[in-house]
């Protein structure tokens, strides 16, 4: 038989609002499965043209799946939203690029002739599962010194980096924290955080119902003063501290792909046309460097440059990483660029599910950008990896 | 206020202020909640009145002041209504109208709320529940729950406004049908999607995201975006929906049920509206009912009645220990006549295990097997049975002439004519094919289980289960203990009626056991009062002030007057001064007569003289008579050792012979009207048990 490749397009995108994992967190008592299941609802909610029986999967990313993120939950949380049985679905782990790995996965299926529409997505109840929950390393990574004890660890990582590129002052992970913190503010403040957001009812034994509506970690009042004075706790008198990198949170994402010509049948919206995706590996030590070479690998194999992307969606998972990567490709720690609507340092980082707000963010600002033609988004991954996936927007209004 | 009950489970009404999207202003939304799980489901006490009503001052002192006012429940809960567990301990008419007036008072700040107020009905609502909703002046609810007015099935009046919102909100002729049919109809529960066709709810949301979704409609009702029609109430049709309420209320009580009265007048007043006075006389009459019924023997026996069917017949006395049970992974069935058919339908349907027919020709097996197929086909055409299910339950089923395909089961139940030398030996057949462990059962009606079993080899796997007639639809199984009885086969008896979704009651291997027993002696009075002369109409109505569910000889035509015949026979011999086998019956049963009447109202031709006696009784000597014999009856039970308590007596009657819960089963009444300490010398239940304390 012979074969055509088809343009796959991302949708829409919504996402739960991201809580502080904890006890004192307003997810504290509910599900992640819940979570997912409401993402999925307002998906096709809002997406009324889609029949619900042409879903031909549900891919949805957790770290720990385990409890209410176990039982395959692309599976469970598709009955529990009320898809067709007819649906299927399966639960993917790539650490924190979980829910881009269900995009890119769900992507190249739509593009092979697979499937027509999917739904990806991820989830992290950091609350209820902690990083690392239940896991048992093999002795043999420190015994045969294939790992550092310190890759097991996040925060030492980014301190790794810091001493890799000594250039990397604290002061600059401080400054580019404090404008993650200015620009997200803004972009709420502007309205252009907040339309992806859907409400979930959360349940407190305690207090009674209550509704999340916005994002809990965010800190508007913070100072580089204030952040200079935060401790580091993953090495004394060290560089990497709470308000240089994201917090523990939890939250969950979902975005519907499909492919071009059946999103134009269907009458669907196209927020962005997928151009081409990169995975690769670093040391584990340094896990923050994944993006670069993930980065490269996508653009050769686009045939991009850097120089044609005209906005970049990096998750925060630390400033030094992210600072890493732009001193890499020579761009500017404050480039306009650049997470202009601030990133996870601000609104959070619920591991397995912050790919795709990263690519939902990103469709809202190509709808506001139609001078820009390329987009990228990026993050670093647990035991040193890097996901690019880079985007193109259907409303870019250059030539050829 | 009260003290709060002793032991109440207090429901919390907690508040928090939401912020909603397209909302300026707070939301103040209240969770009620017991803080137990979904099986204790949340109830109002004057503690959980008390909590709602410190919720809605603390609402009103808030500032900023909210816009808008919403209550929900507790994970998959509403709330279920008054607490009804501190009601014993009520005991003057003072703190009876307190409940009365303190659930008014509350539930009416939000039904004169400033601001505009919400249910948000998540999960099931039931009485002072349901009430709490239509004080708000919107409602939404999950697509799956379901409401009810359980009240005038419990002998009260839905008193917390229920009788006065309900009609004026979805129209007289509805509300009467919740409130009175529904309720009086084994208490049948309305679902959500015919509460939006009444128009008790506004809006259904599917319960993945009901709080979400409701709370986003709340908002566009506050904007304006989403508009409730309400369509006007049409008074017109209060005097016909009135009178079919009262005509529902005779034929399903005989007006014996205060609180079903009660009801029908509290809607009728209703008529009135909910503005401002015409509310609060309404209101009023709502407090001056409960309070009445409150303060009445009969909603005292009600709730006797009530707690014996929701715990006693759940933790039958007397059973022996659970592990005790074997497992019962094959059933056989002796006989494969009518009986025998439901019993193995019963047993398919409920155990999923394979079910053997055996009789003694092949036409009767095939009618049998064909019989239960026939009702799975059945329930698999209404949906009750999905392809693979019926597939499944068919190929359980099965039928023999051989008992040799009795050999692996765990348990033989025999249902072949009920004559002491057939059913022992069919035992001894059985006997000689299946396991020493394997339970024989037998259905009989009147025959001493002992004697059944006394040939036997292993007499002790003999156990009478004593199923009630129609089988898949009366709840009651007696479960008889004969002399020689072991705990293993007992244990297996009970675990088997539990799985059959049955009540089992533990009776001693005596005449009739309980039901029958009852029923035989009672009839057999009122047959008695008609030879001696009491004209067959008279005996027939004599005992409607009790509200039975049926007359005598409706009664007798239920159970068949060969069946009562055969008992009556039994009893004769076991009991012959109190027994007798009245002649009306034997040519009745020789004529194949199943009614005394030919036609309604008019006694059969053939029967005529049956009533010829020279000396009739009036209604009330009927009456007299029946219930001292019931008296009399139950206290020799008792003596006998028959059941373990006068509880299961009650039970008995009101599970396997659908006796109202105001009588209390019979022992309730047979108190409150001086005839058991009359006939026996002293009441069965001590005072405060089934009725007012004293």
């Amino acid at each position: 038989m012979s074969r055509s490749l088809r343009e796959v397009v991302f949708v829409d995108g919504v996402r739960t609002p991201f809580g502080k994992a904890g006890p004192k967190g307003m997810y504290a008592e509910t599900r992640a499965d819940d979570l997912v299941v409401r993402v999925i609802r307002e998906l096709l909610r809002r997406n009324p043209a889609l029949p619900a029986d042409r879903v031909d999967e549900v891919a949805i990313a957790a770290t720990t799946q385990v409890g209410d993120q176990g039982l395959t939950i692309g599976r469970t949380a598709a009955l529990l939203a009320g898809l067709p049985k007819s649906v299927p679905g399966y639960a993917i782990d790539r650490m924190c690029a979980g829910a881009v790995t269900a995009v890119t996965t769900t992507a190249s299926g739509i593009a092979f002739g697979a499937y027509d529409v999917a739904i990806a997505g991820g989830v992290e109840h950091m609350g209820r599962h902690p990083m690392g929950e239940g896991a048992d390393p093999n002795p043999r990574f420190f015994s045969e010194k294939i790992v550092d004890g310190s890759a097991l660890v996040m925060g030492s990582t980014a301190e790794n980096l810091h001493d890799r590129f000594p250039h990397l002052i604290r002061e600059r992970a401080d400054a580019f924290a404090l404008a993650s913190q200015q620009k997200y503010a803004e972009a709420v403040a502007n309205g252009q955080i907040g339309p992806e957001l859907v409400t979930v009812s959360t349940r407190s034994a305690e207090q009674g119902w209550g509704l999340a509506t916005v994002d809990e970690p965010p800190r508007p009042q913070t100072t580089l003063k204030g952040l200079a004075t935060l401790k580091t706790p993953f090495r004394p008198h060290g560089h990497v501290t709470a308000g240089n990198a994201a917090g523990l949170n939890d939250g969950a994402t979902g975005c519907l792909l499909a492919a071009e010509d059946v999103a134009r049948e269907l009458g669907l919206d196209i927020g962005m046309r997928l151009v081409g995706y990169g995975f690769a590996g670093v040391e584990p030590e340094v896990m923050g460097i994944g993006p670069v070479p993930s980065t490269e690998k996508a653009l050769a194999r686009t045939g991009l440059s850097i120089g044609d992307i005209g906005l970049f969606e990096l998750n925060e998972a630390f400033a030094v990483q992210v600072l890493a990567f732009l001193d890499h490709f020579g761009i500017a720690d404050d480039d306009e660029r650049v997470n202009p609507w601030g990133g996870a340092i601000a609104v959070g980082h619920p591991l397995a599910s912050s790919g795709v707000r990263l690519m939902t963010q990103l469709s809202r600002q190509f709808a506001e950008r139609p001078d820009v033609r390329y987009g990228l988004t990026a993050m670093c991954v647990g035991l040193g990896m890097g996901a690019t996936v880079i985007w193109e927007n259907p409303n870019w209004e250059g030539d050829e | 206020m009260t003290a709060v009950f002793e032991n109440e489970v207090v429901t919390e009404a907690k508040v928090r202020y939401l912020n909603l999207p397209g909302l300026s202003g707070e939301f103040a939304l209240i969770t009620i909640d017991n803080g137990h799980d979904h099986t204790r489901p949340s109830t109002f006490g004057p503690g959980g009145l008390a909590s709602l009503d410190a919720a809605l001052d603390e609402i009103a002192a808030h500032s900023p002041a909210p816009v808008a006012i919403g209550v929900t429940g507790k994970p998959f809960v509403f709330a279920v209504g008054a607490d009804l567990s501190g009601v014993p301990a009520v005991t003057d008419a003072a703190a009876a109208r307190e409940i009365a007036e303190t659930g008014h008072r509350v539930f009416r700040r939000l039904k004169d709320s400033s601001v505009p107020t919400f249910a948000f009905v998540n999960g099931v609502a039931l009485g002072g529940g349901l009430e709490l909703a239509l004080h708000c002046g919107y409602r939404t609810m999950a697509s799956t729950t379901m409401v009810a007015f359980p009240e005038a099935f419990l002998g009260l009046v839905p008193g917390w406004g229920g009788t006065q919102l309900l009609p004026n909100l979805i129209g007289i002729d509805p509300a009467v049908t919740v409130i009175v049919e529904n309720a009086l109809a084994q208490n049948k529960m309305t679902p959500a999607s015919k509460t939006a066709e009444l128009g008790i709810a506004d809006a259904l949301f599917e319960p993945a995201d009901f709080l979400e979704r409701s709370l986003e409609w709340a908002v566009g009702v506050l904007g304006g975006s989403v508009t409730v029609d309400r369509p006007e109430v049409d008074r017109s049709a209060w005097d016909a929906a009135i009178e079919r309420a009262r005509g529902i209320v005779a034929a399903r009580t005989r007006n014996a049920s205060p609180g079903a009265v009660r009801s029908v007048e509290l809607l009728d007043l209703a008529r009135n509206g909910v503005e401002g006075d015409a509310f609060t006389a309404g209101t009023r009459a709502e407090d001056d009912a409960l309070t009445e019924l409150l303060m009445s023997d009969p909603l005292r026996a009600s709730l006797y009645s009530f707690d014996l069917v929701n715990k006693r017949a759940k933790r039958p006395a007397g059973a022996p220990d659970k592990s005790l049970a074997r497992k019962v992974t094959k059933v056989g069935v002796v006989g494969a006549g009518l009986m025998a058919s439901q019993l193995a339908l019963l047993f398919v349907r409920q155990l999923k295990v394979p079910v053997v027919l055996t009789d003694i020709d092949q036409a009767r097996v095939d009618k049998g097997v064909s019989y239960v197929h026939g009702e799975l086909d059945k329930l698999a055409q209404r949906g009750r049975l999905n392809p693979d299910r019926l597939n499944q339950l068919k190929g359980l089923v099965s039928g023999s002439l051989s008992k040799d395909v009795f050999a692996d089961a765990d348990l033989v139940i025999e249902a072949v004519f009920e004559e002491m030398s057939v059913k022992q030996q069919v035992f001894a057949e059985v006997e000689a094919v299946v396991s020493p462990e394997c339970v024989l059962a037998t259905n009989t009606s009147a025959l001493s289980v002992t004697e059944m079993a006394s040939e036997l080899e292993h007499p002790e796997r003999v156990v009478g289960l004593h199923f009630f007639n129609p089988v898949a639809v009366l709840p009651l199984l007696e479960v008889v203990r004969a002399e020689r009885t072991d705990d293993a086969t007992l244990a297996t008896a009970f675990a088997v009626g539990k799985s059959l979704k049955k009540s089992c009651v533990l009776v001693a291997d005596a005449p009739a056991f309980v039901v029958n027993r009852l029923l035989t002696r009672f009839l057999g009075e009122v047959t008695a009062s008609v030879e001696q002369g009491t004209p067959v109409a008279v005996a027939n109505r004599a005992l409607d002030p009790l509200g039975l569910p049926m007359t005598p000889f409706e009664l007798l035509t239920l159970v068949g007057p060969p069946v009562a015949l055969h008992v009556a026979e039994r009893m004769h011999e076991a009991f012959p001064d109190r027994f007798a086998v009245g002649e009306g019956l034997r040519r009745m049963v020789e004529l194949g007569k199943s009614s005394v009447y030919s036609e309604p109202g008019v006694v059969d031709p053939d029967l005529a003289g049956i009533d010829s006696g020279d000396s009739p009784l009036t209604e009330e000597q009927v009456r007299r008579r029946a219930v001292e014999a019931l008296a009399q009856e139950i206290r020799l039970m008792l003596d006998e050792g028959v059941v373990q308590a006068v509880q299961d007596i009650d039970l008995c009657m009101v599970l396997g012979a659908g006796w109202p819960f105001w009588l209390g089963g019979i022992s309730a009444y047979l108190d409150r009207a001086g005839v058991s300490e009359q006939v026996t010398g002293s009441r069965f239940l001590p005072r405060g048990v089934a009725s007012l304390p004293a």
